[in-house]
């Protein structure tokens, strides 16, 4: 299997704090891949090495084989590592259609015609309307998105991801704070994504990844603890340790 | 297939031209026969409208926050002055283009410092380069007059062919149709794509760049634009009315422009036409009544207006224009709200 | 190499001075992510009060200089209680308009009761002239400058490190959120450390009638140089500040003596170079707030 995305030594400190130690992850093309730990693990910071926001003190990150440590966040994504976002950072003022329209014009290399009004180009709309029809938002893409319900931001948060053509997606809790009844959208979202786009999840939800992971990373205090199958990881004593531990806190 | 031109539709709306826009500019004109006395003063206001549109787009669009904005007019205005004064370029149109593009580069070149940092730095970095070029052009009294400014100047007629009178007609027409035009273009930038990402960008910078738009990049770029816009300004203030001096340059200019920026709302291209007329009746009125202190009054209403917040004056403000526009046009037809300024 | 010395000596005065009209914009800054505009204001405050006591009332200088401090936090603490704290949640943008309005208005309120002309303070016989020191012209002003601000910096640095409202005030800039998580009360630091501030600056105000000049103009001439002060020095800790002001002050002396044509833009030039280099400031921190 080739690899398409991987970490190789990845060290991150704040201060004196460690945050990630020595962090090497193989992604595999076409894997639904998790990467779990309890709170406080690094999750975050991980994201943030990934795309770009911030830089390594040591250590290299491929994409496809390419080293992108050195890249800026946007050239990531034109490269085909895209993301979602765990707290709702979507954009209140701008209607779902703006909001996917910006990705595509930016991947399509047309973000900075100044000279065209938005929608006279038929490659976007149609790529918008691709877009939008197939997460459910044709209804509500002319609503500004701070008004659409919960669980149509978070599909909206996706699709946007989506729209930048990914070949690998990082999905940052993608059904956290989403009430009951919408939950199923989304995890339906998450499972119909194409084959050949490569996902890394990053969650707490056991059932969501357990349900959807054929391979699982589990991170503890910035460090690798296991890897393996779902099921391998399941039975790990040192993984059940971390996880009751954290279930006693609770 | 229906979503396709569904989604063209809704996304052209945006730029699809507003009876009360329409309204507007006609008003806008017709005001040269309704006050033939008043040339100079709606000329002043035309100018300021201008230079405050050249804020809005890097305030109002991509949220950058500038103390210093008359940096880029005051190049203008003395480019706009030399080329006159020495005959270097004596057709005024093409004098003011160029002096725009003079301070476009240095928009460009400035904008390098600008885009680094928070806003903090870039407040400061505004200001300082706004005093910067005050200083030079003390410093190089040779060249700029000093503190009496560019004296003699004399503008030759537009084209060859409209020459430029006493009483400011040709001034005023003239200021007219450069506003009207820069003011087309910037509409079709800010609803353009590019314009897109820009309020993407204000909104949330690192959001914007995990979509894929070049923040830096695109940051440069309208700062390169406004500059221009606020070198055309001050080209226009010199050339009608043939002076050019070192308070082009100053902070109070900068702050005032803040503010009228703020009258009018930022964010909707009319903010700086609309806040330019306010201003200039403001200033009218204080200035008869303690004419000194002109800059206390300024000072208050900022004050006030943040107080109050801004949104909220405008609300008040919209409130019976847009109940006139709904009763004409219809519930649907579209109103004048500026946008939030949320940061 | 004697000139070398009294420039030095010049400009560590110049930049103590600035350190204590700009240390209180650090740690607002710091503190609340408050953009204060109008911090020039207080030290034109404490400036008019010491002359006016001075120069009216025939106070002593020395005596007139804590009232300076104590008037210019009271004129604080008031308009942080009623104006200020509106506008903590607020955009840059609203702070920035709100500030430069106040400074305005301080501008023309000041202009029209004061006159627009620069002042001066009587200073005491003792205060005037200069002395030699091994061939090195020291002028006895400045000493005090000197004096009186570096024991200020002293006593700044030991009631941050060594007090429990030092301890506090760390632990609310570090993180605001978390210190009010930990049952500081932030608002009630900020409050007393904003009164603080404009205190020093009233101080700094009074002092700096002798040597930068003061008129109702004062806020405005002096912003560009507290944001220097505190974009270049950051406002993580006052190390940085103080820093920051001794460069500027000597850079701005050294520049009006060797290069006077060029005076300004010495300092406008070490700006530039620094923000190239450094974004965040010379001692700044790295995440950007």
């Amino acid at each position: 299997m080739t690899i398409a995305l991987e970490t190789r030594g990845l060290e991150k400190s704040f201060g004196g704090l460690r945050v990630t130690r020595d962090l090497s992850l193989k992604v595999e093309q076409g894997a639904r891949h998790a990467l779990i730990g309890p709170n406080g693990a690094g999750k975050t910071t991980v994201i943030n090495l990934l795309t770009g926001v911030l830089k390594p003190n040591a250590g290299q990150i491929l994409l496809e084989g390419n080293d992108i440590t050195n890249l800026a966040v946007h050239k990531r994504v034109l490269r085909g590592l895209s993301r979602t976002f765990q707290i709702n950072q979507l954009y209140a003022d701008l209607t779902p259609l703006e909001t996917i329209g910006l990705a595509v014009s930016e991947r399509l290399g047309r973000g900075g015609d100044w000279w065209r009004r938005m929608g006279t180009r038929n490659d976007v709309n149609e790529e918008i309307a691709e877009t939008l029809g197939r997460f459910h938002l044709l209804d509500v893409m002319n609503e500004p998105t701070a008004t659409l319900p919960y669980g149509k931001q978070r599909l909206l948060e996706i699709a946007v991801a989506i729209a930048t053509k990914p070949r690998v997606l990082l999905l940052d809790e993608p059904a956290a704070g989403v009430p009951e009844s919408e939950r199923h959208d989304i995890l339906a979202a998450v499972a119909a994504l194409p084959r050949d786009v490569t996902v890394l999840l990053i969650e707490h939800d056991m059932d969501l990844v357990f349900s959807f992971a054929d391979r699982i990373s589990v991170l503890v205090n910035g460090a690798m603890l296991v890897e393996g199958p779902p099921d391998e990881v399941a039975r790990d004593p040192q993984v059940k340790a971390v996880y009751l531990g954290e279930a006693a806190d609770v | 297939m229906t979503a396709v031109s569904d989604v063209s539709s809704h996304a052209i709306a945006r730029a699809r031209w507003r009876p009360a826009e329409i309204a507007f500019w006609v008003l806008a004109a017709s005001c040269a026969f309704l006050f033939p006395s008043r040339y100079l003063i709606m000329t002043d206001i035309l100018r300021l409208a201008l230079f405050t549109l050249s804020l809005d787009l890097i305030l109002g669009y991509a949220g950058i926050v500038s103390l210093g904005h008359a940096a880029f007019f005051g190049v203008g205005a003395y480019s706009a002055g030399l080329l006159a004064l020495h005959g270097i370029i004596n057709e005024p149109v093409i004098a003011l283009v160029v002096a725009g593009l003079v301070a476009m580069v240095l928009g460009f070149l400035t904008s390098f410092l600008v885009i680094r940092g928070v806003d903090l730095t870039r407040l400061m970095v505004t200001l300082g380069i706004a005093l910067l070029l005050e200083a030079l052009a003390e410093r190089f009294s040779n060249i700029t007059g000093g503190t009496d400014g560019l004296q003699g100047i004399e503008m030759q007629p537009i084209l060859g062919l409209f020459a430029f009178d006493m009483f400011g007609k040709t001034g005023f027409f003239y200021s007219l149709i450069v506003l009207f035009l820069l003011f087309l273009l910037a509409r079709r930038i800010v609803n353009s794509p590019f314009g897109l990402s820009l309020r993407a960008i204000k909104n949330n910078p690192l959001r914007a760049s995990a979509i894929g738009v070049p923040v830096n990049r695109r940051l440069i770029a309208i700062y390169t634009v406004a500059a221009f816009y606020a070198g055309i300004a001050g080209a226009l203030f010199t050339q009608t009315t043939a002076l050019a001096s070192l308070d082009v340059f100053s902070f109070e200019r900068s702050a005032d422009l803040m503010l009228v920026l703020v009258i009018g709302g930022t964010g909707y291209l009319y903010g700086g036409l609309i806040g330019a007329v306010v201003f200039k009746m403001l200033q009218e009125l204080f200035q008869t009544i303690t004419p000194q202190y002109w800059l206390f009054w300024i000072g208050l209403v900022l004050v006030v207006m943040v107080l109050i917040g801004r949104e909220r004056i405008h609300r008040w403000v919209l409130w019976g224009p847009n109940l006139i526009i709904r009763q004409v046009f219809g519930r649907k037809a579209g109103v004048a709200v500026p946008e939030s300024d949320a940061p | 190499m004697t000139t070398l010395f009294t420039i030095l000596f010049d400009g560590v005065a110049y930049g103590m001075l600035l350190f204590v009209l700009a240390c209180g914009l650090a740690v607002t800054l710091g503190l609340m992510n408050f953009v204060n505009l109008a911090h020039g204001a207080f030290a034109m405050a404490g400036g008019y009060i010491c002359a006016v006591l001075v120069n009216n009332q025939g106070w002593p200088f020395f005596s007139a200089l804590p009232l300076a401090f104590v008037s210019a936090a009271a004129i604080g603490v008031a308009l942080e209680r009623t104006l200020y704290r509106h506008l903590y949640t607020r955009s840059h943008l609203d702070q920035v308009l709100f500030t430069i309005g106040l400074t305005f208005m301080s501008v023309a309120a000041v202009d029209y009761i004061m006159g627009s002309s620069r002042i001066f303070i009587k200073l005491p016989a003792a205060l005037e002239g200069q002395f030699d020191f091994f061939g090195v012209g020291i002028g006895r002003y400045r000493l005090m400058i000197i004096v009186i601000c570096g024991l200020l910096t002293v006593a700044l640095q030991l009631i941050l490190a060594k007090t429990r409202f030092g301890s506090r005030l760390r632990a609310a800039v570090d993180d605001p959120r978390a210190a009010s998580g930990l049952g500081i009360n932030v608002p009630q630091v900020f409050a007393f450390t904003f009164a603080f501030g404009c205190g020093l600056a009233g101080l700094g105000g009074a002092l700096s009638a002798e040597i930068l000049g003061l008129d109702p103009y004062f806020p405005l001439k002096f912003m560009i140089y507290f944001l220097i002060v505190v974009t270049v020095g950051g406002s993580s800790s006052i190390t940085g500040p103080f820093l920051a002001s001794l460069l500027l002050g000597i850079g701005d002396v050294a520049g009006k003596y060797y290069v006077p044509k060029m005076g300004p833009f010495v300092i406008y030039t070490i700006m530039i170079v620094i923000l190239i280099w450094r974004p965040n400031g010379l001692f700044g921190r790295a995440a950007a707030r």
